[in-house]
């Protein structure tokens, strides 16, 4: 027997509602989850408090300081690579073997495990270039990883940019680099810190890169060769031995608030800045 | 009468990939008149005009040969710098295309660029240039205020206003009326009647009466060639070529 | 003068922009060089097809490694697969502009959640319920599928969603006029012109999903042998990477070493297939 067409779409359309509501319910019960255990806990003690006996108590403030520090030196380190790539790739060359070779290579990055990253910051970083479990090592291996990341987006966002814009520009006698300077980047700025964002993201959360090459010191560093502990390493640590569920999820619901004021802050630059711009 | 020409033009030849975009163009640009180019789309004129400021180099399809004297210098020789030749031969687009910036500071980009900074010159160059093109009394209350929000015949005079605060000594338009009404046209075309004293004018449009009310040449393009060249009362009333006289007459095109 | 500085500022863009496949190399380079060496010694076949692994007696046979991970990773598309695809395409193609304005960060939100908090909650809430309702110790090869699941289902989202969208309209309205329903449309006319996109998003939702570390090591009770059902624990080669990474020495460290190699390449491998699909995708 063949269905008629229209209950045919009825069951299709139902089985596609309600696995988008599944999907949905996961996400929205991970958040809630997290956030609903954790935020108990959190105060401003447990931020800016050192923590005791492990982890089993006190709070999480030099983690935090790994957090804020590893992710800003990777970006230091990588953005001028990833936007000057970016700028490379589409303002001062065309299609060729050469950009074909750049972009292949800017896609095989993306798609290493971060695994990989550590084993091999580990053995590069830590051990031939003798830098030590240190914030240095960790950064380095971190830029490594999100460069990927920065390449695609600003390109994007640099692509997006009007041709005739920089027609006019060349017209008014700017030279190539004037030209990029003050039209390209100024209209691709908010594709580009958006992609900054979503680094610095990437970089908060990640944990097997950073463990094994920026070590996992609970002490406060005191330069950029100290080995650091980043909150996600702290809570892999309290979570995987079991030393104190009540800051693991502590230490998760803040990871997580940072992670959702990273993306709603980048969503407000955004807004305003196409807002702005048709003021 | 050489001494009079701004522009000599020999033997130019264009390619767009192995496609003729042009072919063994002859032509001198008379100082301080306006020269109106007309002729069906596609024959080549925009091609033309942007080959003179050496626009063309940015699309690395075209292929340009023969020579182009501005005041007597090779503007395609290897010496000759071409972000310094746009600064002396400014165009104005078809569309009009403020940049998403101020009205101010859509003027005053490309004086910066050569490096002038100082406020009070910014400042004269903006009403100057506003005031040629004759749009100063509309929008001088609010320089600072986007570019995007002026009306299409307002972003077309700033545009234009824009290449003026260049200082150049050639303009040129490629059908800058094409998107714009009666009364903005008209606006267009008064500002470069007054303009010409100053300026060496090209103007590609592809409305002949355009031509024949304030062109002081007009050249006639079909097919990648051109078909001839003369004062516009010539053209307009009795052309060599039979095929002139058709297009005027709005026989084909 | 002016000139000049042009010219050296396109130096150093067109240097650094050689700095990614730099990094590439170096990365791959320096594992291959600490890795490859080891594989040789012991022979290939000793190390990828032996299901020994116990490194203080000198044995290091990965093969149960390889099953773990192929496990995992089967597990993790199963459930992933079906909600991301009709969660892309319901989205994609039900959704009002707005909706989607609001769903589309709320996704990149997700992808954004450290795997570390994924890997909590599968250890908090999944394995219980698994344990009790199924038997088993919980920490298993399904804790872990579901977990992973939930993990890629942003990267098969979005990218499905971006190509649905980059079908163009006048497929959809052509099939319309033919009087075909929407859902009609969708797997007819809408679906087979986003094929290529979708499957390297699936793709990259792999990668993914077997290059996953974290999560994984607290979820999939990481015991070195070749597991028996779903309900088994089983270690994937991330796992036993970063687990033992921490006091490994020697040749132990290297055999370390040469389970990354073998990542690396099941990654390449799967990099090259992403890409021959999205090329696909850019010629139609």
């Amino acid at each position: 027997m063949k269905l008629h067409p229209r209950y045919t779409q009825i069951g299709a359309i139902s089985l596609l509602v309600i696995a988008t509501l599944i999907t949905l319910a996961i996400l929205v019960f991970i958040i809630a989850f997290v956030l609903g255990r954790g935020l108990l806990y959190v105060n401003a003690d447990f931020l800016f408090s050192n923590p005791e006996d492990m982890g089993r108590a006190g709070g999480i403030f030099p983690t935090l300081i790994g957090t804020i520090i590893l992710p800003l030196l990777a970006l230091l380190i990588a953005t001028p690579l990833g936007v000057g790539t970016s700028i490379y790739l589409t303002e001062y060359t065309r299609e060729s073997r050469v950009t074909r070779i750049i972009r292949f290579g800017a896609d095989c990055l993306a798609g290493i495990p971060s695994i990989i990253f550590g084993l091999f910051g580990y053995i590069f970083f830590v051990t031939t270039l003798k830098m030590g479990w240190s914030i240095i090592s960790g950064g380095l291996t971190l830029a490594f990883m999100i460069l990927p990341t920065l390449i695609r987006t600003s390109e994007e966002a640099i692509k997006a940019v009007p041709n005739s814009y920089r027609e006019v520009s060349f017209s008014l006698g700017a030279t190539r680099w004037q030209t990029v300077r003050k039209v390209v980047l100024p209209n691709a700025l908010p594709g580009i810190v958006t992609g900054i964002m979503l680094s610095v993201g990437r970089s908060i959360g990640e944990t097997a890169a950073v463990i094994f090459t920026a070590g996992s010191s609970l002490k406060l560093p005191g330069s950029i060769f100290d080995s650091v502990r980043t909150m996600s390493v702290h809570f892999y640590v309290l979570a995987r031995e079991g030393i104190s569920n009540e800051n693991a999820y502590a230490t998760a619901a803040v990871l997580v608030i940072s992670i959702l004021s990273i993306n709603l802050v980048s969503y407000w630059i955004m807004n305003r800045f196409i807002a702005s711009k048709l003021k | 009468m050489d001494g009079m020409n701004k522009i000599c033009i020999s033997n130019l030849n264009v390619f767009w990939n192995r496609v003729q975009a042009l072919s063994s163009i002859n032509l001198k640009v008379p100082a301080n008149k306006i020269l109106g180019i007309i002729g069906p789309s596609g024959s080549g004129k925009t091609v033309f005009l942007r080959s003179l400021n050496r626009l063309n180099d940015l699309i690395p399809e075209i292929r340009i040969e023969g020579r182009i004297l501005l005041d007597n210098q090779d503007i395609y020789h290897p010496e000759f710098d071409p972000v310094e030749l746009r600064k002396r031969v400014g165009i104005v687009f078809a569309l009009p295309i403020p940049l998403p910036m101020s009205i101010y500071d859509n003027i005053v980009f490309g004086p910066m660029l050569s490096g002038v900074s100082k406020k009070s010159v910014l400042d004269m160059l903006v009403e100057r240039s506003l005031k040629s093109s004759f749009l100063w009394d509309e929008v001088k209350d609010r320089l600072k205020t986007s570019a995007m929000r002026l009306s299409g015949g307002q972003q077309q005079r700033l545009c234009l206003a824009r290449v003026l605060a260049m200082e150049p000594e050639v303009i040129l338009l490629d059908e800058p009326c094409s998107g714009l009404d009666p009364i903005s046209t008209a606006e267009i075309e008064h500002a470069l009647t007054v303009l010409k004293k100053d300026y060496t004018i090209i103007l590609v449009t592809n409305n002949t009466k355009q031509a024949a009310r304030i062109a002081d040449n007009t050249a006639f393009f079909l097919m990648s060639e051109m078909v001839e060249i003369g004062p516009t009362d010539t053209i307009f009333t009795v052309p060599c070529d039979s095929r002139t006289n058709d297009y005027i007459t709005g026989r084909f095109g | 003068m002016k000139i000049f500085s042009e010219m050296a500022i396109r130096r150093v863009l067109t240097g650094i922009a050689f700095s990614a496949i730099a990094m590439l190399i170096l990365i791959i380079l320096f594992i291959l060089k600490e890795g490859l060496p080891f594989i040789f010694q012991i022979g290939p076949g000793n190390f990828l097809l032996s299901s020994d692994w116990s490194p203080l007696n000198g044995k290091f046979g990965i093969f149960a490694m390889i099953v773990g991970s192929l496990w995992v990773t089967a597990g993790a598309l199963f459930i992933g697969l079906p909600l991301g695809l009709a969660g892309a395409i319901f989205l994609a193609e039900f959704l009002p502009r707005w909706a989607m304005r609001i769903i589309k960060p709320t996704i990149e939100l997700l992808a954004g959640i450290p795997s570390v908090v994924y890997g909590f909650i599968g250890v908090m809430v999944l394995a219980p319920i698994i344990r009790d309702s199924l038997g088993g110790p919980g920490l298993s090869i399904m804790a872990a599928s579901i977990i992973l699941g939930v993990m890629i289902l942003p990267t098969i989202l979005s990218i499905s969603i971006d190509s649905i969208k980059a079908v163009p309209n006048s497929y959809r309205e052509g099939s319309f006029a033919l009087g075909a329903t929407h859902w009609q449309t969708i797997h007819m006319a809408v679906l087979p012109a986003a094929k290529s996109g979708i499957i390297a998003g699936i793709i990259l939702g792999l990668g993914r999903a077997i290059g996953e570390t974290m999560a994984v090591i607290m979820v999939v009770g990481n015991a070195a042998k070749i597991p028996a059902s779903v309900l088994d624990s089983a270690r994937p080669l991330t796992a036993n990477i970063a687990l033992e990474m921490g006091y490994a020495t020697g040749m132990h460290r290297q055999a370390l070493f040469a389970t990354g190699v073998v990542l690396l390449i099941i990654i390449m491998m799967l990099n090259f297939a992403a890409n021959t699909a999205i090329k696909n995708m850019v010629k139609k």
